[in-house]
């Protein structure tokens, strides 16, 4: 079997085996195995990707395979990966299998929970291999029904609420996207021949610009939609905010990334004229997300929003980066994709262990924690510090490889909307050390807060992975910005030929 | 004229002999054994269903008054399959004291509207159509009626025989007036005639207006809620599913084959019927209450989907429209079949009483899960399937904004199928409803649905069978 089927079926068949266990016990060692098992796979999979590309194989995706569907319409299960998606898929793994050790102790339904989970981590693991239109549309939308349970069943706070309003703009959001799939497919074949959904075939040749015109808006704000992009970034907040850990954790962390691998994946690379034309509007709009969302998170007491609002801010400065439509941006863009999946999985993470012992979440009435719960604390200092760019960390790599690919655009309309977006590190500082400065250090506000536990070995385990994950990025970033520059040769050379009409 | 010939209808003939030999198997059960019946019947009529899967010839009847292809067969073959479900479900409802003196009747008066509905199918001229439209409706208003000792349900049944009457001259009158621009009433004849003018659009007008009755397109849907409601489950989900889907597949295949001269004529008119039904179906739908009135308003924004399909006047139009029908036969059989489980086990018919079911009666509850993201169209269950290719097939016809509407109006519909997901999975409820164990029928007949909900989307095979016989058929 291809390697990367095996990435969709593995959770298949854990699912299947949750099915016949009972309790607690039995689910949570099942999901640990079957996403361990999909964590060296991965693992596999990047050693043999990296050891493809060093033997001198050149293909744009490799470990492609295909297999005709529904022959009628061209439908094809066809996947294969390039150096992005296999980093995304790596993310995946990661913070899916911290996930599973975040929610270690969910009484509440157990089973349901761990399946629902690894459901919606299916959805996202096919849509990062699928290269046809169709299929990655399918595993999309396969996110939808677990993403309701989830919260309004395991959720906490107004969940009903929060996971209506969320599933039904995501669907929204896919409502744009299949206008958009449409127009792309109908158009895919402007000289004649068999329509097609497939990406790589499309790409090589030229949409109609009055389709494209039509088209892009639909397909990009579809995906934007799920990258919080401003003004449909109100889902986000309450949403994360009700969402169990493990949820909150695998959502912002990965599948808000979905929305941003879209954008350039479908939208920018299928049709860059469009793309190049209206860059500017969606430039203004990330620009808004970027400082709204610094802005917001600012206000927030409950540890939660002020993540999901710094979210906004940081998923707004992906869909920034990849309209630079440079190199340097666009790797940027993809850097900051995984940093903040990993850094928002960990604080996500933290704050599901901290509200688990402090029964709340509000800022104002938490202190002097470092005393109490030590490891937690240091662990959630470095997210924090990733979080504002401290150099060493991957936020700061990312952060810094947006700005360098930004400034390389010599207009003032670039320039200034760069300084604006620059402007935001200093008010990310504010909130992250405002939050750190008074839920750990100083005196212990609260009586009830003196005896709790510190970080239980699932725990750690959970946590470290992460903090591991975003060190490594920080220390050694130049395998990780290769790989993606390698691939992002046929996107930037595509999106550099397309001249603005 | 050779007697071999009717082997052609060989689908209708069998479905006679069903009716008739349990009419007299009826006569020769004595008082005490009426509840065999039960089981007898529903064996005759799964052989009947299973004898029609065997190919058939191709060809025409009577001077083509009667007309067989595979995709006429397959149609029928759909139908079977959804009336043999709906009898496996009905299995325990009928065998409750009061209804053991008419279980005959349910059968006979069921099989009789199917026998309508098959000829209207394979009709070749408007007479045999109108013919099947009559036999198909008349016995549905017997159905509607079986409680009789219900007010509501004999309520249902002056409903619907009245709107049937009245959308019946409707419909009569449409096709005079084609008549009398065509001089014709063969389908190939009229169907070389009919022009763009003013008397035909007239006749086409009213024709799509009885039609719109019999399909429950908005604004001729007011009689759907009421008699849902009144009439008893085994009938509600035969109006939904199957009376709709053959109305579908005759509308379809009425506009496709007569009116195909003048498709620049109608789809402005369908376009519009399409938004309307979706849109204000959808709002109904979101304040009901009464779970059978609430699968109403859904029924009736699902045949606005159908339209989409409708709109593409061509092959990819013709095997959208009967994928999706095929895919909603399942799945809200699916639903509507929990509903039945749930009423003989409680009476209960609100969505607040579902509240909770999750926790005594998990397996019904994930069904009906999967039944309405089925009908809401999200994958991996088939709805998504359907969906997407009927709307495939209206941006092929470059409709790209009512995909969009319909898109929206998937969402909308989204918002209250999970109210019930709401319902069962996450609302507290202090007395929900006991656990309880349906009958064998009735979890076969489960079983099916979901089958046909996961198998259908997923085997692309069905698909491109449906594509080839509707090329078929349309050239």
């Amino acid at each position: 079997m291809n390697i990367l089927t095996s990435l969709v079926v593995i959770p298949i068949l854990t699912i299947i085996a949750i099915l016949f266990t009972k309790g607690l016990k039995g689910a949570r060692l099942v999901s640990a195995i079957g996403m361990g098992v999909q964590l060296l796979v991965t693992a596999v999979l990047l050693f043999s990707y990296l050891g493809l590309r060093k033997a001198g194989v050149t293909d744009e995706m490799v470990f492609t395979a295909d297999y005709t569907w529904f022959k009628s319409l061209n439908i094809h299960y066809f996947i294969g990966v390039d150096g992005i998606a296999v980093a995304m898929l790596c993310l995946t793994s990661i913070v899916v299998f911290a996930g599973i050790f975040a929610s270690w102790e969910m009484e509440y339904l157990s089973r349901e929970f761990f399946i629902s989970l690894i459901l919606l981590a299916t959805g996202v693991y096919g849509f990062f291999i699928s290269l046809d239109l169709f299929t990655m549309f399918l595993f999309y939308e396969l996110a939808v029904i677990p993403m309701y349970l989830l919260i309004g069943v395991w959720g906490s706070g107004p969940k009903e609420s929060s996971a209506m309003k969320l599933t039904l703009m995501l669907m929204g959001g896919s409502a744009l996207l299949m206008v958009g799939i449409f127009g792309i497919y109908y158009n895919s074949a402007p000289d004649g021949g068999p329509l097609t959904f497939n990406i790589l075939e499309i790409a090589k040749i030229q949409m109609p610009v009055e389709a494209q015109r039509f088209f892009f808006p639909f397909t990009f704000v579809g995906f934007g939609i799920l990258g919080a992009l401003f003004p449909f970034h109100t889902w986000s907040p309450d949403g994360h905010a009700s969402a169990p850990t493990a949820v909150s954790m695998l959502h912002a962390g990965v599948l808000m990334k979905l929305g941003g691998y879209g954008c350039f994946r479908v939208a920018m690379f299928l049709m860059p004229e469009a793309a190049q034309e209206m860059a500017w509007i969606f430039i203004i709009l990330t620009t808004i997300s970027v400082v709204y969302g610094a802005f917001g998170a600012i206000w927030q007491t409950d540890l939660k929003f002020i993540n999901a609002y710094s979210s906004v801010s940081h998923c707004g400065l992906v869909i920034f980066a990849l309209l630079m439509m440079n190199e340097t941006g666009m790797d940027g863009a993809i850097l900051q994709m995984i940093s903040h999946g990993l850094m928002t999985a960990l604080f996500f993470a933290l704050i599901g262990m901290i509200y688990g012992r402090t029964h709340t979440r509000d800022v104002t009435k938490m202190g002097g924690l470092m005393k109490v719960i030590p490891f937690l604390a240091v662990v959630y200092m470095i997210a924090g510090f990733a979080s504002l760019g401290l150099p060493g960390l991957s936020g700061f790599v990312a952060e810094m490889t947006v700005f360098v690919g930004a400034f390389q655009h010599q207009d003032m309309f670039h320039r200034v909307v760069t300084v604006v977006v620059a402007s935001s590190i200093v008010i990310t500082a504010v909130y992250i050390l405002r939050v750190v400065g008074m839920i750990l250090l100083g005196p212990i506000k609260d009586s009830h807060h003196e005896h709790l536990e510190d970080a239980k070995w699932f725990e750690k385990l959970s946590t470290v992975t992460l903090v591991l994950a975003v060190a490594a990025i920080g220390i050694a970033p130049l395998w990780l910005s290769d790989t993606i520059i390698s691939s992002l040769k046929p996107i930037v050379e595509r999106l550099a030929m397309a001249i603005p009409f | 004229m050779d007697l071999g010939q009717f082997i052609l209808m060989r689908q209708e003939l069998l479905l006679t002999l069903a009716a008739v030999v349990v009419l007299i198997a009826e006569i020769a059960t004595s008082e005490k054994n009426k509840a065999r019946l039960v089981p007898f019947s529903i064996g005759l009529f799964a052989l009947v269903t299973i004898i029609g899967f065997i190919p058939g010839q191709e060809g025409t009847l009577f001077g083509g008054s009667y007309q067989s292809s595979p995709l006429t067969m397959f149609m029928k073959n759909i139908l079977n399959m959804a009336v043999l479900i709906i009898f496996l479900q009905a299995e325990g409802w009928l065998r409750k004291e009061e209804n053991l003196d008419k279980i005959s009747e349910y059968f006979i008066l069921t099989i009789a509207t199917l026998i309508g509905m098959n000829f209207m199918i394979s009709a070749g001229d408007f007479l045999i159509f109108y013919i099947g439209l009559e036999t198909a409706t008349i016995p549905i208003a017997g159905l509607a009626a079986f409680d009789k000792y219900k007010s509501q349900s004999a309520e249902a049944g002056i409903k619907l025989i009245l709107s049937s009457a009245l959308s019946s001259g409707i419909l009569l009158f449409g096709l005079s007036l084609l008549y009398g621009a065509t001089g014709s009433i063969y389908f190939a004849d009229i169907a070389g005639k009919v022009a763009p003018n003013a008397l035909i659009a007239l006749g086409f007008i009213f024709f799509v207006s009885g039609m719109g009755f019999k399909i429950s397109l908005v604004p001729f849907h007011f009689w759907t809620a009421d008699v849902y409601e009144g009439a008893p489950i085994g009938v509600t989900s035969y109006l939904s599913v199957v009376s709709k889907g053959a109305a579908a597949f005759i509308f379809t295949i009425i506009l496709f084959t007569v009116f195909k001269n003048i498709v620049d004529m109608w789809q402005p008119l369908i376009y519009t019927l399409a938004v309307f039904t979706m849109t204000l179906a959808n709002l109904f739908a979101l304040r009901q209450d009464n779970i059978k009135r609430f699968l109403a308003f859904s029924s009736i924004a699902q045949a606005g989907f159908i339209l989409l399909g409708v709109l593409n006047a061509g092959e990819l139009g013709m095997t959208s429209v009967v994928y999706f029908v095929l895919v909603y036969v399942f799945t809200n059989l699916g639903a509507f079949g929990v509903v039945a489980a749930v009423h003989n086990a409680s009476g209960v018919e609100t969505i607040s009483g579902y509240n909770g079911l999750y926790k005594t009666n998990p397996k019904l509850s994930l069904l009906m899960t999967l039944s309405l993201f089925s009908l809401a169209g999200i994958p991996p269950v088939a709805g998504f399937f359907g969906k997407f290719f009927l709307f495939t097939a209206a941006a092929g016809a470059g409709y790209y904004i009512l995909v969009l509407i319909a898109v929206l109006n998937a969402t909308i519909s989204l918002y209250y199928y999970l109210r019930v997901v709401k319902a069962m999975f996450i609302d507290q409820n202090e007395q929900p409803i006991p656990t309880f164990r349906s009958s064998n029928a009735m979890r076969l007949a489960l079983v099916m649905c979901v089958a046909g909900v996961f198998i259908i989307g997923f085997a692309s095979g069905i698909f491109e069978y449906i594509r080839t016989i509707s090329q078929l058929f349309l050239n």
